[in-house]
């Protein structure tokens, strides 16, 4: 029974460790290519014979990579920070102000989440062009400035709180602002975390509507930065495996730092919610 | 007195809420009405020259080939990338649950490529991927197995795509079905045991059930994720974007082609609308199947 049990277990941890290393590969591979010179490219070694940082140089001197960064940066922080506090304020306001027209407003926002992208970016486009927000900062910012979902999320977590705590406040003479932002924010944190990272990494990852939006070089993020600079760059496979590393280090490194959060938020949505 | 303060909350919600409401209305649900609209016109850049069709271009949708062949292809899609993700992520979080150690890191490895952009996957698969010089090809030698076109061949490249989609989502699958594993209670399974249950019949009656509606929650965002399925399509063949004679072509990339390549907003919009009432559809079942409560 023993020797069995122990038989299993080793079949499951190399199972595991199969699946992990397809799962893994395609990362080593991108890091790994990254560092050959061009006529490397072709060999099929694992390791690189002269490794070099060339192709990063060449990526981050030659092409608009750095801009392409900045502009996600740029895009990505400022549509979490305006997602984190409107969601959470219009989540609050549902969840626990009391007020005519309630559930009409819940349901309005609710019934947006039926609508795919692709149908919103066509008037979004025509609109666009027409106040000129065509390949300008704004332009890229505005469909992801307050989201459904985020509304969603918070009120149901806001909706967990005891009334108490918001009396206690308002007795004390806060405003109902300072009672959303002195009391109920810092009660939430935890799921305001999960709603950020989403949010940073959902723009960040972005590439329908910034394709459609951007048309000057300059003006890229970093999704679409890649694939119109790889469309151009044709072949050049070791510079696009260093553009790639680069764009997804960021990513990995959030990852790995807000992992838990990332796991509940996941989590949140899918079991609890 | 209390009339007053009743009225003051009302005031301070509609202040709280009075810009979250005006960026729905003006930025979610205006722009859905305007794609209806918009599907009824033939469009033009210049306002006064749009014309007004009707339903024509819903006729255009019934004899449209590759519409036909988008919508094949995407429900193609999701046929055969549904159920391998949710086999492959419920096998994993079912072995994840039985291993002492190292859940967490397995966890975060398949986890990872999750979060990774959709463009970045696509390229590292695509050069992976390549006939001559890929790694794919190279490991499959080793095997024994002859050199494949993949990407390149009208008949590999939808399985192609499907596969780096399934590979990209099955993490999400995993972190899902090990929450859903975990929110089941110990002691259905000790009482089972004492009733002298074991192994498959555990599993049949009630770790299955009871994960039903996670299954269902999968089966839904899934389906609606591939419904829209368009960077891995765009980035996986760029040079040949809806591969080898329209053989990884999704509904998405036909409206993005039709839109902004063809500007032909018209028409594109109205294969938006065909998008979301299947969208719709899917919603509703899953209303209708997370409502009906799970019986043991």
């Amino acid at each position: 029974m023993k020797a069995k049990n122990r038989l299993t277990g080793f079949l499951v941890l190399l199972f595991l460790f199969l699946g992990g290393s397809v799962m893994v590969l395609p990362f080593l591979w991108m890091v790994l290519t990254s560092f050959k010179p061009f006529p490397e490219l072709f060999e099929l070694r694992f390791l690189p014979r002269e490794p070099t940082l060339e192709n990063y140089r060449a990526v981050l001197g030659e092409t608009g990579f750095m801009r392409w960064f900045g502009n996600s940066l740029l895009v990505a922080s400022l549509t979490t920070l305006s997602v984190l506090f409107f969601d959470s304020l219009a989540g609050y306001t549902l969840a626990r102000l009391r007020f005519p027209g309630k559930n009409l407003v819940f349901i309005l926002i609710l019934s947006t989440l039926m609508v795919p992208t692709e149908m919103l970016v066509i008037p979004w486009y025509v609109m666009s062009a027409e106040k000129g927000w065509i390949n300008t900062y704004w332009g890229l910012l505005f469909p992801g400035l307050i989201t459904a979902f985020g509304v969603f999320l918070m009120r149901q977590f806001f909706e967990t709180l005891p009334q108490d705590l918001f009396d206690a406040g308002r007795m004390d003479g806060l405003s109902e602002f300072g009672v959303f932002w002195r009391i109920g924010l810092p009660l939430v944190r935890p799921a305001l975390a999960a709603l950020g990272i989403f949010t940073f990494l959902g723009n960040w990852n972005a590439f329908l509507w910034p394709l459609i939006v951007v048309q000057t070089p300059e003006m890229r993020t970093l999704p679409v930065g890649i694939a119109l600079f790889s469309g151009e760059a044709g072949t050049a496979w070791n510079l696009i495996m260093a553009a790639s590393s680069l764009a997804v280090l960021p990513v990995l490194l959030v990852f790995f730092f807000f992992q838990r959060q990332i796991i509940e938020g996941v989590v949140l949505t899918g079991v609890k919610g | 007195m209390r009339l007053t303060l009743a009225r003051r909350e009302a005031l301070w919600a509609f202040v709280f809420l009075a810009i979250p409401l005006a960026f729905f209305l003006y930025f979610r649900i205006l722009p859905t009405f305007q794609a209806l609209w918009l599907s009824l016109y033939e469009w033009h850049a210049d306002p006064s020259q749009r014309r007004f069709v009707g339903l024509e271009h819903y006729a255009r949708l019934l004899t449209d080939p590759v519409l036909r062949r988008a919508l094949f292809n995407t429900l193609l899609y999701t046929l055969l990338g549904i159920p391998s993700q949710i086999a492959l992520g419920l096998v994993i979080a079912l072995l994840l649950q039985r291993v002492p150690f190292g859940r967490d890191f397995f966890r975060a490895i398949y986890f990872a490529p999750y979060v990774t952009p959709a463009v970045a996957v696509a390229w590292v698969w695509s050069w992976m991927l390549s006939p001559h010089f890929g790694l794919v090809n190279e490991l499959l030698a080793l095997l024994g197995i002859p050199p494949q076109p993949f990407l390149q061949s009208p008949s590999q490249a939808l399985p192609t795509v499907t596969w780096v989609v399934v590979w990209q989502n099955l993490g999400f699958q995993v972190v899902l079905f090990l929450a859903g594993l975990e929110s089941i209670p110990r002691q259905y399974y000790e009482a089972a045991r004492i009733d002298g249950a074991e192994g498959w019949r555990l599993f049949r009656h009630i770790t299955w059930p009871l994960l039903n509606p996670v299954l269902v929650f999968s089966v839904v965002i899934g389906t609606i994720g591939y419904l829209q399925l368009f960077t891995q399509v765009v980035n996986l063949n760029f040079t040949d974007q809806g591969g080898p004679l329209n053989s990884t072509l999704t509904l998405a990339l036909y409206i993005y082609q039709l839109a902004f390549l063809r500007f032909q907003l018209g028409y594109a919009a109205t294969v938006t609308v065909l998008l979301f009432a299947l969208i719709l559809l899917i919603t509703l079942v899953q209303l209708k199947l997370l409502t009906r409560r799970v019986e043991l």
